[in-house]
This record gives structure tokens, C-alpha cells and sequence, in this order.
């Protein structure tokens, strides 16, 4: 990337995941600007990182002047509390026209309401993320596990692992019926070799499946590709 | 009519106790059980001590059936996500917020939540007991300001 051309990236919040955030974009070169309330705070990341801080409210308006927000690529709204990340995520769409929106969320109940905004997004949930390991951990998951939002289309990114009594479990891709707007993607069989599959490709157990989804329709295709084949009665 | 007031500060019991004498169904929330102190002792309305924007507080109080939500906590962050909530997680038809910051304040109003700035008002009135010519007359343009607002 051309130096003009570099993203310049908001973070609203420097406590410990803003730090560290902060530290990885600088690295990757990324232009990146933190905003802390705390002025010890806000002093600690300075002495770390170098000028990169802005000493000040990351939810209020004339704060966003200074830092420069309408010329931003993003804004990650990092704090420890939903509120004051969804207020920064609001203010900087709505008034600084910000392209991108992430939101940290501390209370994994307040992810689907996060979902309804249009300031947001992307919702990134610690809590969620590891509920999903553990999850995936278990030997009998009947889950479907969200793994990204593709915002805008509406259309997220889903895993699901293949239970070995699943209807589709010997059948090639094409046989599957797939809810509107559904795709398999890849296919990641137990050996652990991803491969993107090909209509005639034959989902084995155990195969991990990422496909896209509308989150409505997750609900069908755990149905597709989970639920055991209709019994019949002759 | 039911209305949920989350935050019952001095401002939140005296609309509490405003919608109470009027006769509606009221339910104050507040995190601190000390603080409804502020309602008066004849107040036949609910109080229920919780947290307003956990969304598990939210449906624990029903808010689904309540007719509008006001939130007048001193948190404007606080007010706003939970009028938010009411409006899209609970379906209330009529939700407000106070909001301090007035450039907060012009924001929401502007994408649809009904809010009040208190500090441009107050600052407005203000000034106009200042500048009324005695203490008399500045009494008058007070008591004028509630009739105004009960009418």
C-alpha cells in the first residue's frame, strides 16, 4: 500500500484491547489514532506507541473534529461499555460519514440489537466468540456457529460440522437443497485439507462446512445440512 | 396509558409522579433502590430496581405492552441505547431521552428517537429570570413557565 493511500483508522478506547489494537495496526502501518478519556491513560499508550492519542471523549462531536474523523476509513469502538461504543459508532457515521463501523460488545445479549443499527457495522463479541469454542469443543453440537457478518447484504458466514447421521452425510454438494442465498464455500474434511468444493463434491461426518447465509435463513440451512435423513414409511 | 421511566433522579420521580396523578400505569426503573426515594409517599405506580439498557431487565418489566419509554438517567449514552432497545428490540411506540450534550441531542432527534436538551432550555430560562426587572417579576416568569407547560 502507497503511502497515500494508507487507511487511517479511528479506535475509541485505549484500554487494554485499544492498546493492543492500536500496536498491531501501527505495525502493520496503518495510520492509527486512539482516543482515551484518561489522561493517565491516554499518557501510558503515548509513551508506548508515540503520538497516536488524542486525550478526550471518543462519543462526543467537537472530539471527532480534532482527531479528523471525517477523513477516516473506520472507527473500532473498543470500550468496556456497549453504550459509549454504540454512541461513538453513531456519531461517527451520522455526522463524520465514517465508510466503517466495529463495536466491541461486553454483553453478548446486546449483539442482535447492535445488528439493527445501520451505524454498526460490525459487532465483535469476546464472549460469543469463546461460547462458540466451547461449543465447538463439544462432541454432540447441534450449533451452527456464526463466524462473520457481511454487513450491508445482510449475508453472514457460518461453520457447521456434519453429524454422522445428517441426511447429507455420503451425498455430493449439488443433491443438497441450500435455502435462497446460501452457498458452501469450503469444505474442511477430518484430515484438515480445506478445499473449495465443486458440485460434486461428497460431504463426509465430520466435515467442517463454512458457507454464506442470510441470517434469516440460518435456522434452514442447519436443517439442510444437519438434521437426519425424513424417515419413511412404506 | 403504561410508561416506563428508567431513572428515577429528581427529574424522573417528578414525571413519574406527574403520569401517576394523571392516572396512568407507571413504572419507575432504577439500578440504585435509593433512589426512589425521590417519589412521593401517596405514589401507587411500580418501582423496580435494574439495570435499563439489560435487555433481560427490559423483558423481566414487560416492556413489549408499555406505551412509551423516557429515559432521564445522567448518563446520555445510557438514555439513548436504552431508547433505542425500547424502540427496536420491544416495539414501544413512543420512546425519549434526555440527552446533555446538545450536539448528542440533535443527532438523535434527528434520526427519529423523541429527546430534550434540559441545557439549552435551562439555560434559555435562565436567562430570563435574570433578566427580569425584580425578584417579584422573576417569581411570575416562573410560575408563567409551569402553566405554560401544563397546558
Amino acid at each position: 500500500m502507497t503511502s497515500s493511500a494508507r487507511m487511517y483508522i479511528i479506535i475509541v478506547g485505549g484500554g487494554k484491547v485499544g492498546f493492543h489494537l492500536a500496536k498491531e495496526l501501527v505495525e502493520a502501518n496503518y495510520e492509527v489514532l486512539v482516543i482515551e478519556q484518561d489522561p493517565e491513560q491516554a499518557r501510558a499508550i503515548a509513551d508506548d506507541l508515540g503520538d497516536i492519542v488524542l486525550e478526550g471523549d471518543g462519543c462526543e462531536a467537537s472530539v471527532h473534529e480534532k482527531a479528523g474523523t471525517r477523513r477516516a476509513n473506520m472507527l473500532l469502538a473498543v470500550t468496556g461499555d456497549d453504550e459509549d461504543n454504540m454512541v461513538a459508532c453513531q456519531v461517527a457515521k451520522q455526522l463524520f460519514n465514517v465508510e466503517r463501523t466495529v463495536a466491541r460488545i461486553n454483553n453478548p445479549k446486546n449483539e442482535a440489537f447492535f445488528r439493527m443499527l445501520d451505524e454498526v457495522d460490525t459487532t465483535v463479541s469476546a464472549t460469543s466468540a469463546i461460547m462458540a469454542h466451547i461449543e465447538q469443543g463439544l462432541p454432540t453440537t447441534h450449533h451452527l456457529i456464526q463466524l462473520l457478518e457481511l454487513k450491508g447484504s445482510g449475508l453472514e458466514l457460518v461453520e457447521v460440522r456434519i453429524p454422522e447421521d445428517s441426511r447429507v452425510v455420503g451425498a455430493p454438494i449439488k443433491s443438497i437443497l441450500l435455502p435462497y442465498q446460501s452457498m458452501i464455500c469450503l469444505v474442511v474434511g477430518n484430515d484438515g485439507q480445506p478445499k473449495v468444493p465443486s458440485p460434486d463434491t461428497i460431504i463426509h461426518a465430520d466435515d467442517e462446512v463454512i458457507a454464506v447465509t442470510l441470517h434469516e435463513s440460518e435456522e434452514q440451512l442447519r436443517e439442510a445440512l444437519m438434521s437426519p435423513p425424513p424417515v419413511r414409511s412404506f | 396509558m403504561k410508561v416506563v421511566i428508567m431513572g428515577c433522579g429528581r427529574t424522573g420521580a417528578a414525571l413519574a409522579t406527574e403520569f401517576d396523578s394523571a392516572g396512568n400505569d407507571v413504572l419507575v426503573l432504577d439500578a440504585d433502590s435509593t433512589a426512589f426515594r425521590f417519589l412521593p409517599e401517596d405514589f401507587r405506580g411500580k418501582t423496580h430496581v435494574g439495570n435499563g439498557m439489560d435487555i433481560d431487565v427490559l423483558e423481566r418489566i414487560k416492556l413489549r405492552e408499555a406505551d412509551a419509554f423516557v429515559s432521564t438517567t445522567r448518563g446520555d449514552n445510557r438514555n439513548v441505547m436504552a431508547a433505542q432497545m425500547a424502540k427496536h428490540v420491544f416495539g414501544v411506540p413512543v420512546v425519549a431521552s434526555r440527552v446533555f450534550d446538545p450536539l448528542r441531542e440533535e443527532m438523535y432527534r434527528n434520526m427519529g428517537l423523541r429527546t430534550i436538551n434540559p441545557t439549552r432550555v435551562q439555560a434559555k430560562r435562565l436567562k430570563k429570570i435574570i433578566e427580569a426587572p425584580s425578584d417579584e417579576a422573576a417569581s411570575e416568569v416562573v410560575a408563567a413557565f409551569l402553566r405554560q407547560e401544563d397546558e
